[in-house]
Formats: C-alpha cells, sequence, structure tokens
C-alpha cells in the first residue's frame, strides 16, 4: 500500500534516496515543514551562522569529494543570501543542490512577509532551477535537480518549495526515469577530432598541455598524468587545475595567469600548440587575448560545448567529458605511436629549464625582519608534507598559497576561482573537513576575507568540526592595497584593516577555537607545531605579516601576457 | 546583420524568462522574440531575430539552457518567413481615395475607421510590410505595432528551396 506523506517528509526522503549525508543550513518559517521530518532522518543537519556560510559549506564539501553538496534555507533572506554561494559553484562548475522555502502559492506575488521572487534571482546564477507548485512533483524534481547538478558540466541547482507544498500529502512513489528531452551532455569526443588532435599533438614542437579545473571535476588527474608522459608534454595548471597534476612531476610548469609563474605564462605564449582540457581561456589566464599565444593552435577539450570557441577559437574542437576524452587521446596516442617514443622536444624542454632557472618562485625571510606568507606556507607543507587540503580565501594570501604550495593530488585544492569571493575559505574548508573528517583541513585566509565570514568558527567548534584556519594578518586588503601602490601612485583608499583589532586569538577562543599567534618568523613553525597538535577543536593561528609585500609575477589587466612583471622594479 | 533562429523548447512556466534572461546576460541583441505552440503541446517554438555577429555562442548557449530541445539558424532564401502589423495613418477625406488603392497594392486590410484615421492589417513578408510602411509614410503614422517574425525552414524537398539547411 502507498504511503502518505507530507511534501516535507517526501522532501527528506528523496534527499534520502540521493545518498545525501549531510545538509548545510539554517531554518526559518518558509522551510520550517521541512526541519521536523529531518529529525528523523539519518541526513547529517549542520547549522550554519548564516546562509552563506550553508551555501560555501556545501561547496567545499562538494570540491573536496566530488559528490553533490546540500544546502537549504528559508524564502525571502534566506534564499538572498544564498546568491553569492551560488554564483560562486556556478562560476566554478561546483555540483551544490540548493532548497529554499517560499511563502505559499496563494501568497506568492502579494509582497507577502518574507517573499522574494527566488526563482528570478537565482535563475543567472544556477545551472537550472525550480518553483515546485504541486507536492506530486517533488520526488521528480528533487532527482532531476541532483541530475542535473552532477552530471555534463557540474553546477548549482536550486529548487525552490512553497510551505503549502510542503505541508500537502501526497502518495509517495519513487521518482520516474529522468525526462530532460533537451539535456543531453556529451561524454565521449568524436573519433575524428580525437584523431585530428593526436596528430596536431605528435608533429607539435612547442606544446603545452592547459589542465583546467574539469580535470578534477571529471576525476582525470590520473588520466591527464598518463597523457602528458605518454605523449611528453609540459602542462600547466590552472588556479582551478592545481592539485591535477603533480608540482613535484618533471613536465609540471606550475600555475599560468595573473600571478602564475614565468615559465608557465612564457611556455603558453611562445607555445605552437595549447592543449586545453576542462580550461575556458579565463580572463585572468589569457591577459589580452588579442596577444594571448599568438602561435598556438588549440586544441579545446570541453563537456560544455558553449565553452569552445567562447574565448578563442579551436582548431580541432572536442566536446566530451575530460577524462573520456583522455582515455581516447591515450588510446589514440598508441596507435599513432606504434611502440615508438613520442618527440623528444629537446630544444623546447630546454628551453623551459632555461625559463624555470632564470625565474623560479622566490622570495626571502629576513630572520629578523616581518613575517612572510610564503615562509608560513613553506613550513606548513613542510610540517605535513603536504598532506592538507588547503583551502583559500581571496586576495594575496591566496595567490601564495597557490604558487608556493606544491601540490600532488586533486581536491588538495579548494578555492574561489571564477567569482573571487572573499569569505569563501572558512565555511569552505568545515565542508570540506564534514566530507572528509580523516583529513587535516587548513584553511589559508587573508584577515579581510576571515572577517567577512569567521563567524562560521561557531558553527565548526559546536558541531565538532576541528578545522585550522591560518590568518595571514597583514592589516589590510592587501590584494587592493598591491594595486593602488601600482597603479594609482600609492594613493591608499580603503584598504586599512588595522592590525589589533579584532584580537584573533581573543575572538578564536570566544568562538570555543583554539586562538594562537606568531609575530616573528622564529615563532613560524612552533606555533604551527602547536596548531597541528590540536584535534579536538578549531584552531585559528594569526600571523603577523609583512603588510607591504607584493604579489609576483603579475600580468597587470589587460596587458599582454609578454609583458610579465617580475618584481616592482619592472614597474619603474 | 540580422539573423533567424527558430528554437524548439519544452513547454514549462518561465522558458521565455528564462531565453530572454540568457540574452540579457550575455549581452546579445534581442531584435524579436515570438512564442507560441507548436503541433506537439509538450513543446513550444520561438522565433528569435537577432542583431550581431556572435550567432555561434547564441546558439550554444541557448541549447546549454535545459528546456531547450532544438535550435535551427533558418538561412535567408531557405526560410519563410511572415510578420502581421496593424497600423492606423491619417488619412484625411481628400487623400483617402489614393490610400485605398495604395493598400490594395499590398493586400492590406482596412479593420477600422475613423473620422481622421484608417488602420489596416497587413500580414506578410517582413520586407512587404517595410514597403508599405514606407509608402504611409508620406500620410503619417499615427499608430504601429508588429507581431514579431514567424519563421519555419522550407520543406527539404522544396521547389523554392535552395543549398542545405543548416542546423546547428
Ligand atoms: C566579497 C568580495 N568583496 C570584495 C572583493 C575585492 N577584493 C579582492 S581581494 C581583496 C582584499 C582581500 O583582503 P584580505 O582577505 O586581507 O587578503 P590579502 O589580499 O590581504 O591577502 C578585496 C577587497 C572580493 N574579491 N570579494
Ligand atoms: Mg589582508
Amino acid at each position: 500500500m502507498a504511503e502518505t506523506l507530507t511534501g516535507a517528509q517526501a522532501l527528506i526522503r528523496s534527499l534520502e534516496h540521493e545518498g545525501v549525508e549531510v545538509v548545510f543550513g539554517v531554518p526559518g518559517g518558509a522551510i520550517l515543514p521541512a526541519y521536523d521530518p529531518l529529525l528523523d532522518s539519518p541526513i547529517r543537519h549542520v547549522l550554519a551562522r548564516h546562509e552563506q556560510g550553508a551555501g560555501h559549506m556545501a561547496s567545499g564539501y562538494a570540491h573536496a569529494t566530488g559528490r553533490v553538496g546540500v544546502c537549504m534555507a528559508t524564502s525571502g533572506p534566506g534564499a538572498t543570501n544564498l546568491i553569492t554561494p551560488l554564483q560562486d559553484a556556478y562560476m566554478d562548475s561546483v555540483p551544490v543542490v540548493a532548497i529554499t522555502g517560499q511563502v505559499a502559492t496563494k501568497s506568492i506575488g502579494m509582497d507577502a512577509f518574507q517573499e522574494a521572487h527566488t526563482w528570478g534571482i537565482s535563475m543567472p546564477c544556477t545551472k537550472h532551477n525550480y518553483l515546485v507548485t504541486t507536492v506530486e512533483e517533488l520526488p521528480d524534481v528533487i532527482a532531476e535537480a541532483f541530475h542535473l547538478a552532477a552530471t555534463g558540466r557540474p553546477g548549482p541547482v536550486l529548487v525552490d518549495i512553497p510551505k503549502n507544498v510542503l505541508n500537502a500529502e501526497m502518495q509517495w512513489h519513487r521518482p520516474g526515469a529522468i525526462d530532460l528531452p533537451g539535456y543531453k551532455p556529451s561524454v565521449k569526443g568524436h573519433p575524428r577530432q580525437v584523431k585530428a588532435a593526436v596528430r596536431l599533438i605528435h608533429e607539435s614542437e612547442r606544446p603545452v598541455l592547459y589542465a583546467g579545473g574539469g580535470i578534477i571535476k571529471a576525476n582525470a588527474a590520473d588520466r591527464l598524468r598518463r597523457f602528458a608522459e605518454q605523449a611528453n608534454l609540459p602542462v600547466v595548471t590552472t588556479l582551478m587545475a592545481r592539485g591535477a597534476f603533480p608540482d613535484t612531476h618533471p613536465l609540471a610548469l606550475g600555475m599560468p595567469g595573473m600571478h602564475g609563474n614565468y615559465t608557465a605564462i612564457t611556455a603558453m605564449q611562445r607555445s605552437d600548440l595549447l592543449v586545453a582540457i576542462g580550461a575556458r581561456f579565463d580572463d585572468r589566464v589569457t591577459g589580452d587575448v588579442s596577444t594571448f599565444a599568438p602561435e598556438a593552435k588549440v586544441i579545446h577539450v570541453d563537456v560544455d560545448p558553449a565553452e569552445i570557441g567562447k574565448v578563442r577559437t579551436a582548431d580541432v574542437p572536442i566536446v566530451g567529458d575530460a577524462g573520456v576524452v583522455l582515455e581516447q587521446l591515450i588510446e589514440a596516442m598508441d596507435r599513432l605511436l606504434d611502440g615508438e617514443e613520442p618527440p623528444a622536444r629537446e630544444a623546447w624542454f630546454a628551453q623551459l629549464r632555461t625559463w624555470q632557472e632564470e625565474h623560479p618562485l622566490t622570495y626571502e625571510q629576513d630572520p629578523n625582519g616581518p613575517i612572510q606568507q610564503q615562509y608560513v606556507i613553506e613550513k606548513l607543507h613542510e610540517l605535513t608534507g603536504g598532506d592538507a587540503i588547503v583551502v583559500a580565501g581571496v586576495g594575496q594570501h591566496q595567490m601564495w598559497a597557490s604558487q608556493f604550495w606544491r601540490f600532488t593530488r586533486p581536491r588538495s585544492w579548494i578555492n574561489s576561482g571564477g567569482l573571487g569571493t572573499m569569505g569563501f575559505a572558512v565555511p569552505a574548508a568545515i565542508g570540506a573537513k564534514v566530507g572528509r573528517p580523516d583529513d587535516l583541513v587548513f584553511a589559508i585566509d587573508g584577515d579581510g576575507c576571515f572577517q567577512m565570514t569567521s563567524q562560521e568558527l561557531i558553527t565548526a567548534a559546536t558541531e565538532g568540526i576541528p578545522i585550522k584556519v591560518a590568518v595571514m594578518n597583514n592589516g589590510s586588503l592587501g590584494m587592493v592595497k598591491q594595486w593602488q601602490r601600482l597603479f594609482y601612485g600609492g594613493r591608499y583608499s580603503a584598504i586599512d584593516l588595522t592590525t589589533q583589532v579584532p584580537d584573533y586569538v581573543k575572538l578564536a577562543e570566544a568562538m570555543g577555537c583554539v586562538g594562537l599567534r606568531a609575530e616573528s618568523p622564529g615563532e613560524v613553525v612552533p606555533t604551527l607545531e602547536k596548531a597541528l597538535a590540536v584535534e579536538d577543536r578549531p584552531v585559528v593561528v594569526e600571523f603577523r605579516v609583512d603588510p607591504d609585500a607584493m604579489v609576483f609575477p603579475m600580468v597587470p589587466a589587460g596587458a599582454s601576457n609578454d609583458d610579465v612583471v617580475l618584481g616592482p622594479e619592472d614597474l619603474a | 546583420m540580422k539573423h533567424v533562429i527558430s528554437v524548439t523548447v519544452e513547454n514549462k512556466p518561465g522558458v521565455l524568462a528564462r531565453i530572454s534572461s540568457m540574452f540579457a546576460r550575455r549581452g546579445f541583441n534581442i531584435h524579436s522574440l515570438t512564442v507560441g505552440p507548436t503541433e506537439d503541446p509538450r513543446l513550444s517554438r520561438m522565433t528569435v531575430v537577432v542583431d550581431g555577429p556572435e550567432m555561434e555562442q547564441i546558439v550554444k548557449q541557448l541549447y546549454k539552457l535545459v528546456h531547450t530541445v532544438k535550435v535551427t539558424e533558418l538561412e535567408p532564401g531557405e526560410t519563410i518567413e511572415r510578420e502581421i502589423m496593424l497600423v492606423r495613418v491619417n488619412a484625411d477625406p481628400t487623400r483617402r481615395g489614393e490610400l485605398l488603392d495604395a493598400a490594395n497594392l499590398f493586400s492590406a486590410k482596412v479593420v477600422d475607421v475613423g473620422a481622421t484615421t484608417v488602420t489596416f492589417e497587413v500580414a506578410g513578408e517582413p520586407s512587404t510590410l517595410n514597403d508599405f510602411l514606407e509608402l504611409l509614410r508620406t500620410y503619417g503614422i499615427v499608430t504601429l505595432v508588429k507581431s514579431g517574425r514567424i519563421a519555419l525552414a522550407k520543406d527539404q524537398k522544396s521547389t523554392t528551396r535552395r543549398g542545405r539547411l543548416r542546423t546547428a
């Protein structure tokens, strides 16, 4: 006999069917019915202190595990608070499902209490969204939402559910087969294009494999490595792809782009073939597009056909899943090589080595001077053996973390690349830790970013989610300060945060965390050791870092990648 | 240059908002957009006339919307295009006769007659409508409303069709 369930019960049952283990959220009037059956469900609910936190937690969980992250909020302000994380997840192709309460269907459009047009507001920042108008459709909508979030190019999907739909009764039924006639993501690349690609790769003299975040989304790091070795291709990993290819590998060139290293940037500029896989020619990578990699032919592999040709015309476009296409490329390359070695490309590799030797990423830690952030990152890497999930905020600290951490595994680097959302790190780290409780999760955050969402440490402390957060206290919105120094003649406007307020140690303690502070280079290692020894509570470590340090190399916004600025002296 | 695209979408609430929001967000210019039911009640068909060179992106971005089932860029010469308009013009009694003669040439129907105006209904190819409007300007157009274009690719075996149909 069919079971009679309320919409709310059907919602929670549907989430259970999707294998959801945790929901990050904040309750309120319109979503109240859904919170009652949650009490009887094995699904864990993590009570965030702000819906933005809940949204980034869901993203952090998805980044770290590859599974769909789920967040929940009430109508009106709850839903609008989710918009930033939704856009963040949209830009970085993160699989997230957001459930929002809505006023009753008869009140929609009446400017009812806590009414917002969530469906309309969230439309441009989701892969797809729903307003559920009848209780019977709930199981199907939830199944579709998870299917859309996780397949093809992943992304956020929002399901808005009016309160009367949550309260209405239905005969429970399992969702039917997914019926989306307009949604059929391509998985396999076109064999003819794959063949054309390997031929072009084989003939190229100065190739660069341009690996993007899609490699990680497709769980294809192993195949990327096999293919790079098989075809003898140097690899750059974008900000979203750090960890997709080991930095320790002889073919690794590191990060390209605005704050990439000289060799990665210049290799792309001088290459005769870019093999872009799961990358989207973002402006932070290309610099001025008209002068980007002028001699390069382009092979572009992406699961989203709209990315191909959007910025740069592709000579060989391949639509498909990065992992599947890589397998096809490996197979086709095997046939082409037929037991022979790939081209040695001696001149090209010699050139790359020369650039690496001439322009390594460097910094100097004066033992008597202020702490340099690069030093903290290197020491943390040493102490952990690199065995951690690093989560970053947005700003100078983010760039240094990406530059100086030696990534060797996918899903060990979580950051907000496309949207550049300050406040991402703390909640994303919490989500990552919930998804991978046995891993060390270390957020490297700026003082400015930290102040945007630090209240989520209360969530971490009370829910028993022992993350670690390094607050790089340079007393300023450092990245903005750097631009003002370089491009506005040192006229500093609205960048001063002060180093003394807040007292991060007291703030950490007030939120139920351990608070630590390092003020000089000599204190860095002992303080990190103390932080690493704590296992039962979240830890905040404040580092009083050099307030005047700047991130280099730098390609100024809109400039050509030919004009990499290696240090302040280049700008004089 | 104007392009005409025919977009088949699932007949779901809000689908028009999704399409127009995508155009706005991506900075694509819509010249006209019409939407209506099709032979299949589950589907609607839109005819969108767009300005600009980014056709490939427009087609791909349309496909990216979950409810888009098919997008076809219609080639001039291989397409039947129609539009309807209602136009009210000044028509003082002394010039009414010549005005009605002219209207006859364009198969324009008189649908309303006022003391000083006449209102015509004209349906046909967009260029015919424009020719008629040109002619009416000398009389003074009081009000104009156009339906926006609807279009359909000619039958594959059509005798009036030239070249092959291009679909994206
Ligand atoms: C929500 C948001 N607001 C504003 C910005 C612009 N912005 C980019 S970096 C930055 C400074 C970040 O300061 P902090 O967290 O202290 O990092 P630092 O650069 O000092 O390492 C600002 C304001 C942003 N990226 N996100
Ligand atoms: Mg700062």
